[in-house]
């Protein structure tokens, strides 16, 4: 039952199961019903987020209606209860029981004697039902169907055809869930088995969730094949920091090492599933450019390791007094975030601070302030509108359970979607979305309607004015959804150089004393900070001393970030080794999310806590180590611990005064170039998070350059082709694909092997030059 | 004794019985016109008050069926047929498609305008390509005629008709399986409800009818409700197809009144093969319990047949003498069942699987008479525990042949194997002897 | 998709033909199973090609389409015979004389079930009935019928089958058409053959006749 159903009053229906009375919403399931008074009957193909299948037969209840049995026992998972229902399971009914016996029996005529070596051995419903429904003894004597043993359906997912008991799990979720029927049953009759079309493999960002939910060890995953048991497993509660989706994990360790992660069940949220660099990408973790100890530059101009006293005098010394900004990016967590915010205003004395490591705006900058602090969009509401609007956001890419979310409403009630998307998507196509040119052009909403923003808005200018103004004409709920999962915590932790924690403007000086003495500190840096574009070149005309950077790739900014850092004091706390690491003079390591406690505020603004799986004393969230870092500059800031920090965000509370307002811009249509570059970004690609996980990398989506037709006509292209992209910086080289598409752009994938566009040529999207190879 | 009842099959001995031409010429589609001159209610009652009931195993009164249509819905209808004849024995719809497939069309285009539905299907079988080709040419026609398309005779009334070729799945005989198969899916039968008649081709209120309760529909207009009444018996009124094959003189089709009963119909064709006596026979198919010599003169009408144990389904009479082996025809239909088993419920995919082994074992004489009571009991767990009746069939020659022939299975066991020649059972033995 | 247009495979006419077969439906899926027919007729069997086109004109997935073509027996994922002869061997034409025939042809021409013969002219199937028992026993070519065969006469079609002179079906066309050729008959493209050969055969007349002698015509 969703959150939705219960608060709505419903039509109620009661009947008798094993001779208990149970009320239940009409249109409940038998098989739920019973759920609801303890009674678990068995069952395979079920699963309450699926169309009921009544496949597998497992299920078979004995029912009478106004006191008339059915001749026949009935699949308990596809019948609905009624008024004057009474219902007999295998717990009251011997032709239930012996019907569901016979079930399982043939279920396993079929099935290999592997459980010992099979990786769902000990988690595998089969294995457990066969024990509570089955026979200790096989009656069947005959020949065993054999399939080719594990195949690869994608390089991430196997497929172990003899265990799998046909119940279409998987092959319902992709088509139902995620859209994707990219394995489907093939053949008949006994042969029917799961399959893929030989040349397009189960390349899905959700394919991991099939793996979740096969009933056997038919799916599996192959980065935690063999690896592990799961009574040998510690489960703990993670939050996803893959992106603003703001997913419950559960993540799976062994002898302090992550083996795998799982979706966790949240139904606001991600109900039970996950994309798969959610569930696949956590090797960064463990990848050899981790970096594992404090290091310092020494006068030989290199990086030496360091003691953390030593390190710490050092970073402390080359800020202490010093003109400082503070960049930081998309990984940090709320209590972070907080800790860099609080850094940057008590210990370097600036507002100088920005959490955006991407192109941005000033009009982003007051929209964020003045507008998304106040958001209080949810999942529910994209459950009951009428009409979900896209701007600037793909959701398949850039926040995938909210594609889910709208996906299962256009799928269910041909939800109306409209996006001002370039090109379509596959995200798009699945979507059945109708392609704008821009906000401008959007009519007909309504209060039901939902306008989801996407980060990239702050590309265009007006863009998200133009946002607004939708909304505001309208009623439309509005949404503000950035594609990294701790944008949303840096917001609200005041990670912004107009904006002090829990949204007090800085320009509004009884926020800031309100502030002061929650801090207990004497001042507060007055003037608005810089964005991370000032600060960059703050730090490159040297009206910037220093700077302290946490978590961010400057290629994701612009081609010139790196370089304006070169000749600065940086401090760099990383996971990593990156770019930034390789020119910092201070190296200070921190702890990953499984390695640390903290929250992620998601793209509603709602926590996820989660909580420290892996002891490793040598690794601190970066709050802590600012907080030692304060210290050691004598100016403290006193969060010792996340959860000292957590308890400070929340004593502190949000600021009920007087909200800045937006400074509306007019929305300026992009400039009509010969030939212009528009992209975004793969959900998979090459994503620092994404490091160390070949597995996933393969299923990658192949950069392409879309053109269309007309323009791979004028450049006598055909998709056997290739043409090089270029701007006066550098060019890309990419395959074609001919798509529908304006004739004067060219779109390519932002950060795909191949394809780093702000690398190569300088910019994200921008006027170039096309030519056939 | 019964007369044969020639209706359908009446001008089958002309050579051009196929084309438009012959159809007119004995009164074809004169029934369209007078029923485009009654409401559609009003055929609907007409046929519902015949009796006419389906033809194609299931025996369901089709005025009924019509009748479950919602009306005034605003909606896109279909009618169906069900021209996927493979039932093993069935062997009626096809011949009467290749002698006069106009008859369908006929009856389509007035089942068609009493559920008000504007679209309507022909899944043919795909196996049976000549007779496609019949069918097709007897919608080109009726197009070219007028009696297809837009405004059919003056009537305002517009029909499409679509002719499909099925591609070899014994499921998509079930109603919902050729719904799904019609879409573009797999054959597979759909959860019910919904039914077809509120959720059917493409979600819309569908009715799936019988190749031959269609063709029965113009002689039902033509010839009036009492006509049709007066032939059959109290519940099973009118005509039908009953086809005769096997080992008997003289194969072939019987058009008679729903009652008559085997022995009156091998009197008409000259009985079982010469020299040979009935051992066992199928009322409607091979998923019909199969019958006995005590069965001859059980009347062949959907009570007559049940209350003897099996059902009247597709009245295919396979008729087998004392030279065919019971385990081995067992087998043989099980084996038919496993290959044609769509593969999505547990009970029919791996139990069809097990059926197949344990009778190939008894047929070559190995197992013990415990093994007849295991073959029994995991009948018990397939029959009713299915998604759909496929599997119900499937047991049904195992559980009717171990009633009446349990003694030959052990005699399987005992002799270490099958008893029988099997080319005494073929028909070339018997031709060249 | 990665798999965009495999359209240029085919010729412009075999793609507007694919066309006018997806124009008979509501729904474009509807399709698949007409434009499989098609394909075969092209290809001689479900090409990868085939799949790839059906797909692209009918915007599914390529598995999409390969769970339905792997569903039915008739289409094949391998090349089969020029003239594909089925025998049926489901119980009664089996009992009838059905194994026999299967058996004597396997041995005449040297193949078994789902084979080839190496010239390409003929494949093996044993199906299953065929809605002809009173023709028993029943062997298909092309799925078209010859009626009431025997081990001997089965040979002896084979054997003019592949001489390039097969006789034409007891009930069907004057001549015997190629398995490609009866494939774009079931994808509903009409070779003009319909009111070629017989109405009825004996047995579908034995009623009438019986009754015509009875005196109730």
């Amino acid at each position: 039952m969703t959150p939705e159903q219960a608060v709505v009053s419903v039509e109620t229906v009661s009947a008798i199961i094993d001779g208990l009375e149970v009320t239940v919403p009409k249109g409940t399931l038998i098989i739920r019903a019973a759920e609801q008074l303890g009674i678990a009957i068995p069952r395979f193909c079920d699963h309450p987020l699926l169309a009921p299948a009544g496949a597998c037969r497992q299920c078979l209840v004995d029912v009478e209606i106004n006191g008339r049995a059915f001749p026949k026992p009935q699949a308990s998972c596809t019948m609905p209860v009624e008024n004057n229902m009474v219902v007999k399971t295998q717990n009251t009914s011997p032709v239930a029981a012996k019907a569901q016996e016979g079930i399982m029996e043939f279920l396993l005529i079929n099935h290999p004697l592997d459980c010992p070596v099979c990786d769902k051995g000990g988690e595998c419903p089969l294995q457990n039902q066969a024990m509570s429904a089955g026979r200790s003894e096989t009656r069947f004597e005959g020949e065993k169907r054999t399939f080719e043993k594990p195949i690869n359906i994608s390089s991430q997912v196997l497929l172990d055809r003899e265990r799998c008991v046909l119940c279409a799990r998987c092959t319902r979720f992709s088509e139902e869930i995620a859209g994707d029927p990219f394995i489907t049953l093939n053949e008949r009759g006994a042969l029917q088995q799961v399959g893929i079309y030989e040349n397009q493999p189960f390349e899905s960002y959700y394919s991991g969730n099939t793996v979740q939910i096969c009933p056997v060890g038919a799916l599996t995953g192959a980065s935690y094949r063999f690896r592990a048991r799961p009574f040998d497993l510690v489960s703990v509660n993670s939050a996803c920091e893959h992106c603003a989706s703001g997913c419950d994990l559960r993540t799976d360790i062994r002898r302090g090492k992550t083996l795998r992660r799982l979706a966790g069940d949240d139904p606001a949220v991600n109900q039970e599933w996950n994309c798969d660099k959610g569930r696949w990408a956590f090797k960064y973790l463990t990848t050899r450019e981790r970096v594992k100890s404090p290091l310092v530059r020494g006068s030989d101009g290199e990086l030496h390791e360091a003691s953390w006293p030593e390190a710490l005098a050092a970073a402390a010394a080359g800020l202490k007094g010093k003109r400082v900004g503070v960049l930081t990016g998309g990984r940090l967590t709320h209590e972070d975030a907080y800790g860099y915010s609080k850094f940057a205003r008590v210990a370097l004395g600036t507002n100088d601070i920005d959490f955006r490591a991407r192109p941005h705006s000033d009009e982003e900058r007051d929209f964020l302030a003045a507008v998304v602090t106040d958001l209080k969009t949810s999942y529910l509401d994209i459950d009951k509108a009428d009409h979900v609007v896209l701007l600037s956001f793909e959701p398949e890419e850039e926040s995938p359970i909210v594609f889910l979310r709208v996906y299962r409403q256009v799928r269910k009630r041909g939800l109306l979607v409209t996006s001002d998307a370039p090109i379509a998507s596959r995200g798009s196509q699945k979507l059945n979305a109708t392609l704008v040119k821009s906000a401008l052009d959007i009519s007909g909403l309504t209060s039901q309607s939902v306008i989801l923003v996407g980060e990239r808005a702050a590309e265009v200018e007006g863009a998200l004015s133009a946002a607004l103004e939708l909304a505001q004409s309208s009623g439309a709920k509005l949404a503000w959804i950035p594609r990294r999962a701790g944008e949303r915590g840096a917001l609200a932790a005041g990670a912004l150089g107009n904006l002090l924690p829990g949204n007090r403007p800085v320009a509004d000086s009884a926020a800031r004393v309100d502030l002061q003495s929650a801090w207990g500190v004497n001042s507060l840096p007055t003037t608005p900070g810089r964005s991370t574009a000032e600060i960059l070149s703050a730090l490159n005309d040297e009206s910037l001393d220093a700077v302290v950077i946490g978590g961010v790739d400057p290629m994701d900014i612009s081609v010139d970030a790196l370089n304006q850092l070169l000749n600065t004091f940086v401090v760099s706390l990383e996971i990593s080794h990156s770019a930034v690491t390789a020119i910092a003079d201070v190296v200070l390591p921190v702890a990953a999310v499984i390695e640390k406690s903290g929250s992620y505020l998601d793209w509603r603004g709602s926590a996820r806590r989660f909580d420290k799986g892996l002891e490793d004393a040598e690794l601190r969230s970066d709050v802590r180590i600012l907080s030692m870092l304060a210290d050691e500059m004598g100016a403290p800031i006193n969060l010792p611990t996340v959860s000292a920090t957590a308890r400070e965000i929340e004593s502190l509370g949000s600021w009920d005064g007087a909200k800045p307002t937006m400074n509306k811009r007019a929305y300026v249509a992009p400039a009509v170039e010969e030939m212009t570059l528009v992209s975004w970004r793969f959900l998979l690609d090459l994503g620092t998070l994404q490091l160390g996980e070949a597995n996933l990398a393969g299923t990658a989506k192949e950069a392409r350059a879309h053109i269309s037709s007309a323009t791979a006509a004028t450049l006598g292209v055909t998709e056997a082709d290739l043409v090089v992209i270029s701007s006066d910086l550098g060019s890309i080289e990419l395959p074609v694909s001919i798509r529908e598409i304006a004739d004067n752009l060219v779109w390519v994938p932002r950060n795909s092997a191949g394809s780093q566009v702000i690398p190569s040529l300088g910019f994200a999207s921008g006027a170039v030059k096309v030519a056939k190879r | 004794m019964s007369t044969l009842t020639p209706i359908l099959s009446a001008h089958w001995n002309e050579a051009d019985s196929f084309t438009m031409a012959s159809y007119k010429r004995h009164g074809g589609y004169k029934a369209i016109e007078t029923a485009l001159k009654s409401t559609p209610d009003e055929v609907i009652a007409q046929i519902k008050e015949s009796g006419l009931r389906g033809r194609g195993g299931a025996g369901f009164p089709t005025g009924s069926k019509w009748g479950f249509i919602p009306q005034g819905d605003n909606k896109a209808h279909y009618l169906v047929v069900n021209a996927d004849e493979s039932e093993p024995g069935t062997c009626k719809d096809i011949p009467l498609l290749l002698a006069n497939p106009h008859v369908l069309i006929e009856g389509i285009i007035i089942g068609s305008y009493a559920i008000r539905a504007n679209h309507s299907f022909i899944y043919l079988r795909g196996e049976v390509v000549h007779v496609f080709r019949r069918v097709q040419k007897a919608i080109e026609d009726a197009y070219a005629a007028g009696l297809l398309g837009k405004n059919i005779l003056g009537s305002g009334f517009d029909l499409e008709l679509t002719l499909h070729a099925g591609a070899g799945a014994y499921i998509c005989g079930e109603e919902t399986a050729l719904l799904d198969s019609l879409e573009g899916f797999r054959g597979q039968p759909r959860l019910r409800p919904p039914f077809p008649a509120i959720a059917g081709l493409y979600a819309m209120p569908t009715v799936v009818n019988n190749v031959e309760s269609i063709a029965s529909v113009p002689s039902i207009i033509n010839s009036g409700v009492e006509w049709f009444q007066s032939m059959g018996t109290e519940k099973s009124k009118g005509y039908t197809l009953y086809s005769l094959s096997g080992h008997v003189a003289n194969p072939g089709q019987f058009e008679a009144p729903l009652g008559i009963t085997l022995r009156e119909i091998l009197e008409l064709a000259g009985g079982i093969r010469a020299g040979h006596q009935l051992k066992f026979w199928t009322p409607g198919g091979s998923s019909t319990p199969m019958f006995t010599a005590e069965h001859l003169d059980v009347p062949l009408d959907y009570e007559g047949v049940s209350a003897a144990g099996s059902m009247l389904g597709t009245k295919a009479l396979q008729i087998f003498d004392e030279t065919t082996c019971v385990v081995r025809a067992v087998l043989r239909w099980v084996e038919f069942y496993k290959h044609e088993s769509c593969g999505k419920c547990t009970p029919c995919r791996e139990g069809t699987w097990w059926l197949v082994q344990m009778l190939k074992d008894l047929e070559a004489g190995k197992g013990t008479e415990a093994d007849l009571e295991k073959l029994l009991d995991l009948c018990d767990n397939i029959a009713g525990r299915s998604f759909c009746a496929l599997a119900d069939g499937a047991v049904s020659p195992i559980i009717s042949s171990l009633k009446y022939f349990r003694s030959e299975y052990i005699t399987h066991l005992t002799n270490g194997g099958c008893p029988f020649d099997p080319v005494a059972s073929t028909l070339f033995e018997t031709a060249g002897a | 998709m990665s798999l965009t247009d495999k359209t240029d495979n085919f010729s412009e006419i075999e793609l507007s033909v694919m066309d006018t077969i997806i124009a008979r439906y509501p729904k474009s899926r509807s399709a698949i199973m007409p434009l499989l027919h098609y394909v075969q007729s092209i290809d001689g069997y479900v090409t990868q090609r085939g799949i790839e086109v059906i797909a692209a004109k009918l915007n599914l997935a390529t598995a999409e389409v390969t769970a339905v073509s792997t569903f039915y027996t008739q289409y094949k994922s391998e090349p089969v015979g020029e003239y594909h002869v089925g025998i049926c061997t489901n119980t009664l034409c089996a009992i009838m004389g059905g194994d026999a025939i299967y058996e004597s042809v396997c041995d005449h021409l040297g193949i078994k079930k789902d084979q080839t013969t190496a010239d390409g002219k003929i494949s093996l199937e044993r199906i299953e009935c065929n809605a002809a028992c009173d023709y028993a026993p029943v062997v298909m070519v092309n799925w078209e019928f010859y009626d009431n065969q025997t081990p001997a006469s089965v040979n002896e079609l084979v054997d003019s089958v592949r001489a390039g002179n097969p006789p034409a079906p007891t009930r069907g066309p004057s001549q015997l058409r190629t398995w490609k050729e009866n494939s774009a008959v079931l994808a509903g493209l009409s070779d003009g053959l319909a009111e070629e050969g017989l109405q009825a055969g004996e047995p579908s007349l034995l009623g009438l006749h019986i009754a015509q002698g009875q005196g109730n015509k």
